[in-house]
């Protein structure tokens, strides 16, 4: 009861995030409730989804994909209000196994395992920069036929979490906290080897009249929000620079 | 427009998952529908409800579980991996079992109910003319229970094709492997290719109805026949 005296001017939002935020986006959130009073609903999943959905009119006011060119083109068919990068992906290759991979690439040019997992390239931004990578490394055509595909970043790591593929491409989000490694072995690949994981939020224009909304953007520009999103291994713009 | 290669090789990978799995749930399902159609065993209820719980149980249940049972460090995976076999997820033959055990109710039901209206009267003559078990399901069951195998066939065969959460969690989307018309759909529709999407899903609406329609006129006919059974 008084928390509702409290929140009196409490709006609610609604935010589809994609899968490789999960870690951060679900921390922001509570804190961004707590110090706010508005409340966010949070959908999880791959972006080219969340594209599609977006463009027939889901009832999403604030999108965090995994990649620019979503947003952009949200923004260019007359979507959006406002759009910045709030996070920089980090790409792994991880395996539940604590010594498959030697902190580099060798695994991938031994060939040494049956299957490797990677996020749908045509739906989800990381499975696009695994392709780089192994384009990169010249390792595509002789690995495709290992290939299992995620539907998006999530279910990539749940097929190598669960072993049933040896390794896999996943977001460094996934797979570490507070920058250390939970379990099993990875190689932190080069930014070099793929195009950047820019990650771009978007302000949709049904958030128009949505306080909530609207402060939820400025709060994923704080400090205490690049602090948590920093520590899940994303890079942050400026930092970058 | 019309199919690309891949839906192609969607559409037949699909129609032989279907296939074999039809074929082994006729093969697998008939002794478990004899068995409760005839048992009065305390047994009975539970395990008509085990082969009834993939009509409940929503697909996401089951994909969870094959994929941690299958996994290299499940049961089912151990046993796979002992024989030499490897683990069963993302493979041709990890969808088939799961697609036995996700249409099985589809399969049992209508043989079981097709046994269950015959009553022991057939059988009790049958016994009379000391035909053995063996001769009495060839030359008295099967032909009289005829019409509940051939809708369980094709409700089998019809539900596999219609298979998409737990391919979605076990398959691991390999082109001629796992990735079935559900899943080519949906990579469709996800990246907005909805003309090779309306062409799939198209294709789907009319095969479902012409097997429905199937199953519905048959299952008339055979009623007015006075042989028939309800679906």
């Amino acid at each position: 009861m008084l928390s509702a005296i409290h929140h009196a001017q409490a709006a609610e939002i609604n935010i589809a995030a994609a899968s490789n935020f999960a870690g951060p986006i679900k921390m922001i959130i509570a804190d961004f409730e707590r110090k706010t009073g508005h409340r966010a609903n949070l959908t999880l999943g791959a972006s080219g989804r969340f594209y599609a959905q977006i463009n027939h009119g889901a009832p999403f006011q604030v999108f965090l994909s995994a990649d620019r060119l979503k947003p952009a083109a949200l923004e260019a068919s007359g979507m959006g209000l406002s759009r910045f990068t709030y996070a920089i992906g980090r790409l792994a290759l991880w395996s539940a196994n604590d010594t498959l991979i030697q902190g580099n690439s060798k695994i991938l040019e031994k060939g040494a395992f049956r299957k490797i997992a990677l996020a749908s390239p045509k739906l989800a931004p990381y499975g696009k920069a695994a392709i780089d990578v192994l384009c990169a490394l010249g390792l595509k055509e002789i690995l495709s036929p290992k290939f299992v595909r995620g539907e998006n970043i999530a279910q990539t790591y749940q097929f190598v979490a669960t072993g049933n593929a040896d390794l896999g491409f996943v977001s460094l989000s996934q797979i570490t906290e507070k920058g250390k490694l939970r379990a099993g072995s990875v190689w932190m690949i080069p930014q070099e080897l793929h195009s950047p994981i820019q990650q771009d939020a978007i302000l949709l224009k049904s958030a128009m009249n949505n306080q909530a909304a609207i402060a939820f953007m400025h709060y994923l520009k704080s400090g205490s929000a690049r602090d948590i999103i920093r520590d899940f291994g994303y890079l942050l713009p400026t930092e970058e620079e | 427009m019309g199919f690309s290669d891949a839906d192609l090789a969607a559409l037949w990978l699909t129609f032989r998952i279907a296939s074999i799995t039809t074929i082994l749930l006729l093969i697998i399902g008939t002794p478990i529908a004899l068995w409760l159609a005839r048992t009065n065993s305390r047994w009975k209820g539970p395990i008509g409800a085990i082969v009834a719980l993939p009509l409940v149980l929503p697909p996401t249940v089951l994909g969870f579980y094959l994929l941690i049972a299958m996994g290299p460090n499940g049961p089912i995976g151990q046993i796979t991996t002992a024989l030499g076999l490897g683990t069963l997820t993302f493979t041709f033959w990890g969808l088939v079992i799961a697609s036995v055990l996700y249409s099985m109710p589809f399969v049992v039901q209508p043989i079981q109910n097709a046994i269950e209206a015959l009553g022991e009267r057939p059988l009790e003559v049958a016994a009379t003319l000391r035909a053995g078990p063996w001769d009495s399901f060839f030359t008295v069951t099967l032909p009289l229970a005829r019409p509940g195998f051939i809708t369980a066939a094709i409700l089998g065969f019809a539900h596999t094709v219609g298979e998409f959460g737990v391919v979605l969690m076990v398959g691991g989307n390999i082109p001629g492997v796992t990735r079935v018309i559900s899943v080519q759909i949906y990579d469709h529709v996800e990246t907005m290719a909805y003309s090779q999407a309306h062409w799939l899903s198209g294709t789907m609406v009319i095969f479902s109805f012409v097997v429905l329609t199937i199953v519905y006129t048959f299952n008339r006919d055979r009623k007015k026949s006075g042989a028939g059974y309800g679906l």
